[in-house]
């Protein structure tokens, strides 16, 4: 990476205080983290959900850069947009043909996952020259916590309710980062914001490939996940050390593991924490979930290191 | 001095897109608009354009891509009809929200189900309430001038509202007809560079496009929004009275034929207009006293001016190629009795749906409907105003 910490520090404040995010909410801190990835003016598309509600009440906005927020399932479309008329523009003379305006659109994981799925593989597929930002806190949050397809097996959703018959949702997640990866981009990787290095260093990359660029971070949400918001970070590495959310990166097809934990903790530690899988904590059927959970997590983590050719 | 070439509707319209040169097109095919966007795909394949041609993958996209172009800042412009502009509904309000001079050429046709791909009106009637100006051209002239006078009226700085130039599906987009193509370089000095406003891509300048706009100030944003429709009724007749100026064709809100000392009128939109011309100079010559108000802009809906084209008929028939399922009529019957009710002028009308899913219409029927306004006009406003033409019953 090319910074140190004193230079990202220093960085210019993209995203402002003031916005009306949760305490707690990873959102902000990976949206601040990716905009320090470059130096170059940037660009923002929004989708609907808690970022762009909450940082944007008129007439206030939080944010120093150009912004734009068309729709919640069309944040790579209007990216894809943008990026289209600077293309033109530039081709054209009519701006600086030296300059070097990055594009980035940040979305949740139902703006991703779900809705917006279309639009950011058809982006994807077209080659537009801008970085996709998941800000994945694994359900529907702005609207009240419903459940997404990224939302993982046994948490308790509004619409996936933890009761007497159903212990929380009963799929696991789609593998969506692996989807990208599957569109032959340039660059995909996973990250979290309590690895500041990481995902700095991600971004980074991710606005210096020529072409689509994917990042999938995964943003804890004190509301949603039920859990302390003074431990954001915290969750985050739990997570990764427990290899729920590996840390890795695949560029031009390469796999790249970016941290292997000298001692994979239990899925359990992870869990505990957070009052969304409470209920698996309470008799039988919450333990054969956390199972199905822990051997879950080990085959794809395998899966992940045979990849990267570390197994 | 342009040229006469046989064109298409559909490629009349390309062939204006291409004088005008937008800097970005986002499109996604649906026939019977295809064509516009295959021909302009040429153009840019053969270096024709400076365009920025972006094939997306949905028309959900093109919108949403075309309207983020635009408050990027340049020229933008794309094409479609029926389920595409379905699909694009969403974004069509925020694209005129937005204040985003956005082109779009509707080829007119049916809505599913059951699926149909030729002419109605339900696709552009669907899409009333957005919030674009809506022009209706009656042929592939008319889809061509009215492309090029879209982007100036869209573009008025007092206006700053999207365009929607519609015509009819197969029977205008596929159609040829002798079109007169002006000079490119005219066409290009009649539409003018491009003024952005507020660029997004000033990057020195950040603002906020888009925002969460809640009870303190969404109503007042709206106010300016429908206000914007005065500016633009104002635009659309000064720069029909340029176009006419340079190109000698003008253009106004709307068509009167025959109107003065009608007795008799039919109100229509698109393609059948031309067709009750021609019934109107049949029955004029005689000796019927008979008109035709053909209406263009749809939206804004001349609400006075056609009261006062309307007000001393006896008999009105409106036809609509469209219904409004649960309304009391169609909707250009529906919009037109209360502009004349609103002007205090009492004229007994009658509303003809006709044309569904591209049925015909035949001269015949047209003269049986100046004939049922014979009797309209001798029996007052009728107790059950709808009627269906040639329709199997
Ligand atoms: C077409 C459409 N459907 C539904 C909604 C309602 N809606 C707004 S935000 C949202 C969920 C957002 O969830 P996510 O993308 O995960 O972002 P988060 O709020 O969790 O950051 C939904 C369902 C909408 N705005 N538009
Ligand atoms: S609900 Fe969750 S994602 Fe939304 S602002 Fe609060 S903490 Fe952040």
């Amino acid at each position: 990476m090319a910074k140190n910490l004193k230079q990202l520090v220093d960085s210019p404040v993209r995203l402002t205080g003031g916005h009306r995010l949760c305490p707690g909410c990873g959102e902000p801190i990976a949206v601040r983290q990716v905009l320090m990835g470059t130096d170059s003016p940037v660009i923002v598309a929004n989708a609907t959900g808690c970022l762009e509600v909450s940082t944007t009440i008129f007439p206030y906005t939080a944010w120093n850069v150009p912004w734009v927020h068309i729709a919640f399932e069309n944040a790579a479309a209007a990216a894809s947009g943008v990026e289209a008329m600077y293309e033109s523009l530039k081709k054209q003379g009519k701006i600086d043909a030296d300059a070097d305006y990055k594009f980035v659109a940040f979305a949740g994981d139902g703006g991703t996952y779900d809705i917006g799925f279309q639009s950011l593989s058809g982006a994807v597929e077209r080659g537009h020259n801008f970085v996709y930002v998941c800000l994945n806190n694994q359900a529907y949050m702005n609207t009240g916590v419903q459940r997404s397809s990224a939302s993982p097996l046994g948490m308790n959703t509004t619409t996936t309710p933890a009761g007497k018959v159903q212990a929380g949702k009963t799929k696991v997640q789609k593998d969506l980062t692996e989807c990208l990866v599957a569109h032959e981009i340039p660059y995909v990787a996973q990250s979290i914001p309590g690895r500041w290095r990481d995902l700095v260093g991600k971004a980074e990359k991710a606005f210096n490939v020529d072409g689509p660029a994917f990042l999938n971070v995964l943003t804890p949400c004190p509301l949603g996940w039920a859990c302390d918001p003074a431990v954001t970070a915290e969750i985050s590495m739990l997570a990764v050390d427990t290899c729920i959310w590996p840390l890795y990166e695949v560029e031009y097809g390469e796999y790249k593991v970016n941290y292997t934990p000298k001692e994979k903790k239990p899925v359990d530690e992870y869990l505990k924490l957070q009052g969304r899988f409470r209920h698996l904590f309470k008799g039988e059927e919450g333990a054969e979930v956390r199972k199905q959970i822990q051997e879950y997590t080990d085959r794809k983590w395998e899966q992940l290191l045979k990849k990267a050719g570390q197994a | 001095m342009g040229k006469v070439m046989p064109l298409e509707g559909n490629n009349a319209v390309a062939e204006a897109m291409r004088q005008i040169n937008p800097d970005v097109v986002a499109a996604y095919p649906i026939t019977p608009s295809t064509e516009i966007v295959q021909t302009f795909a040429k153009f840019h394949a053969n270096g024709q354009v400076d365009t920025n041609f972006v094939a997306v993958e949905s028309e959900h996209s093109a919108m949403s891509a075309c309207t983020a172009a635009a408050v990027a800042g340049g020229r933008v412009m794309n094409a479609t009809s029926s389920q595409g502009l379905a699909l694009m509904w969403e974004i069509l309000f925020i694209t005129a929200s937005l204040r985003q001079p956005v082109v779009l050429s509707v080829a007119n046709r049916a809505l599913s189900g059951n699926i149909n791909i030729h002419c109605d009106h339900s696709d552009g009637m669907g899409a009333r309430d957005c919030g674009w100006i809506q022009l209706y051209g009656e042929n592939a002239q008319e889809a061509y001038d009215n492309c090029i006078q879209a982007i100036a009226i869209a573009e008025r700085e007092d206006v700053r509202l999207p365009t929607m130039n519609c015509f009819d599906g197969f029977l205008v987009s596929h159609a040829y007809e002798l079109v007169e193509v002006e000079e490119d370089a005219a066409v290009k000095d009649w539409v003018g560079p491009y003024k952005a406003v507020r660029p997004l891509l000033d990057v020195k300048n950040p603002y906020t496009v888009g925002p969460l706009d809640l009870w303190d100030y969404y109503f007042e944003h709206k106010r300016n929004q429908i206000e914007a429709y005065v500016a633009a009724k104002e635009a659309i007749i000064e720069e029909g009275k340029r176009f006419g100026k340079v190109f000698g064709r003008e253009y106004g809100l709307m068509e009167c034929v025959d109107l003065e000392d009608a007795e008799l009128a039919i109100v229509a939109l698109g393609s059948t207009a031309g067709m009750v011309k021609d019934t109107v100079s049949e029955l004029r010559e005689a000796g019927k006293k008979v008109g035709l108000l053909k209406l263009r802009s749809f939206r804004p809906f001349p609400d006075a001016e056609i009261a006062a084209a309307l007000k001393n008929c006896k008999a009105v028939a409106i036809l609509d190629r469209a219904a409004s399922y649960g309304a009391a009529a169609g909707p250009l019957y529906a919009e037109v009795t209360s502009a004349l009710y609103a002007h205090k002028a009492e004229v007994p009308c009658v509303n003809m749906i006709y044309g569904l899913g591209g049925r015909e219409v035949q001269p015949e029927q047209l003269v049986d409907i100046y004939k049922a306004l014979e009797d309209v006009k001798s029996s007052g406003q009728p107790a059950q105003p709808v009627r269906f033409v040639g329709i199997r019953e």
